[in-house]
């Protein structure tokens, strides 16, 4: 068994997980990376997505967080999203229409409005949420 | 001499009152206890994220980011001035805003231009009579559930004004939540955010050795994203702060008149039972006089 090390997510508003894991795989703004045990130390701005771990027993969990900063040490991996959610805690109905209402902004903005790049975001967000949300696990 | 009916009245107002302070008493002392759990709640994100800060900060460049740079020409200044929206809560909206006169009168002075932004409405309601400038308010928001979101779109708001120029530079005015007994209110500086200690600057001698982080992108780029949301940060640290010290405060107050009521309601109670006494007196001195009148 690989040597363990230790997760943590964390939000604005609480703790979302903390826990020994085998393996970190989280969407880097340069790119997906993966943290075992012994990285060597860095730091990362994240992009909307998910993040993929498995825990001590080998169970493979997913969670959706909404960008972000992570900090790998060779024995903990720290991520302060400003929202996280576990894949059972996401509302997939709030997650299409969110999907919805950015669809239709996009296509009445400008593409170099604010509100455009504002709306890309929401819809990045959306579509990242539905996908965790339907995957089974 | 008050009547024995007026005295009776009164005491069943002041007893009316009691029981309202009472209950707000109550509320407050609930309210209080949810948005310590929520400080409580955010105290991890705010430690690890100044952790992760002070850890670039001293590898960016001293001019990565415009949010950090003074501005040569200081005109125009805006002032988050955070009270609560309800009244009945002592000193508390006094105390913050004699804070923020101050701190106005100070940059005024120096021939500033200075304009408000308010959460809460009583704050509002004092830069709307003496007629400042009011560039943004937000109520509803202290002293009720509110998300980071809240934090986030104002502090936005903050820095796009910061960059366009219509402020040049940006205070925060805040009670401090040091305890039941004390909320004293804060002024911090928000932009240019002020330097920030980087974590080499403490002695870290009991931590072993560590190699150097990987930073992904640049520590430029990451300052530059992070920087932002420090701002953020300290926002929806200042709101925290301010609800709970707003539910402390009222606590404090309620118990207080809760306290008055009862002193009250004990002085009337002695006035009612003298008042009758004396009615008790006169009588009996009637009879007693009638029966001496009768005996001849």
């Amino acid at each position: 068994m690989a040597e363990l090390l230790k997760l943590e997510v964390v939000t604005p508003e609480k703790y979302v997980v903390s826990e020994d894991v085998e393996i970190v795989m989280a969407p880097g703004t340069l790119g997906e990376f993966g943290v075992l045990s012994g990285h060597t130390p860095f730091l990362t701005s994240l992009k909307p997505g998910r993040i993929n771990y498995k825990d001590a027993a080998g169970k493979e969990k997913m969670l959706f967080v909404s960008g972000g900063f992570t900090e790998a040490l060779p024995d903990r991996v720290t991520i302060l999203a400003e929202s996280a959610e576990r894949r059972r805690d996401i509302d997939i109905d709030r997650a299409r229409a969110a999907l919805e209402r950015a669809q239709k902004r996009l296509a009445q903005e400008k593409v170099e409005n604010v509100n455009f790049e504002r709306a890309k975001a929401a819809m990045y967000r959306a579509i990242e949420r539905i996908k965790i949300a339907e995957t089974r696990g | 001499m008050a009547t024995l009916k007026e005295v009776q009245s009164k005491i069943t107002s002041v007893k009316k009152t009691k029981q309202i302070t009472k209950a707000m008493n109550m509320v407050a002392t609930s309210r209080l206890r949810g948005a310590q759990t929520t400080m409580e709640a955010f105290r991890p994100y705010a430690e690890k994220f100044s952790e992760v800060l002070g850890n670039i900060a001293d590898k960016a460049g001293d001019d990565a980011s415009p949010l950090l740079t003074p501005r040569d020409e200081v005109n125009r200044i805006n002032i988050v001035l955070m009270t609560s929206d309800r009244g009945l809560c002592g000193g508390f909206n006094v105390n913050l805003i004699d804070a923020a006169e101050k701190l106005m009168d100070d940059k005024s002075a120096q021939g500033f231009d200075v304009s408000f932004t308010n959460f809460g409405k009583k704050g509002r309601d004092w830069c709307r009579n003496n007629k400042f400038q009011i560039t943004r308010q937000y109520l509803n928001v202290v002293g009720g559930k509110f998300s980071f979101n809240v934090a986030s779109t104002s502090g936005q708001e903050l820095i796009d004004g910061f960059l366009d120029g219509s402020f040049d530079e940006v205070y925060v005015i805040f009670a401090n939540f040091q305890g039941m007994a004390s909320q004293p209110p804060v002024v911090k500086q928000l932009l240019p955010i002020p330097v920030i200690e980087t974590a080499g600057a403490e002695a870290d001698d009991d931590k072993p050795y560590m190699a150097e982080h990987i930073i992904e992108p640049s520590p430029d780029e990451l300052l530059n994203e992070m920087l932002p949301k420090n701002v953020f940060i300290q926002i929806y640290n200042a709101l925290l702060e301010t609800s709970t010290s707003e539910h402390a405060a009222r606590m404090k107050a309620m118990d207080n008149a809760t306290k008055a009521c009862n002193d009250m309601i004990q002085n009337l109670t002695l006035a009612y039972n003298k008042a009758r006494q004396a009615a008790i007196t006169m009588e009996l001195m009637d009879i007693i006089g009638g029966a001496e009148a009768l005996k001849g």
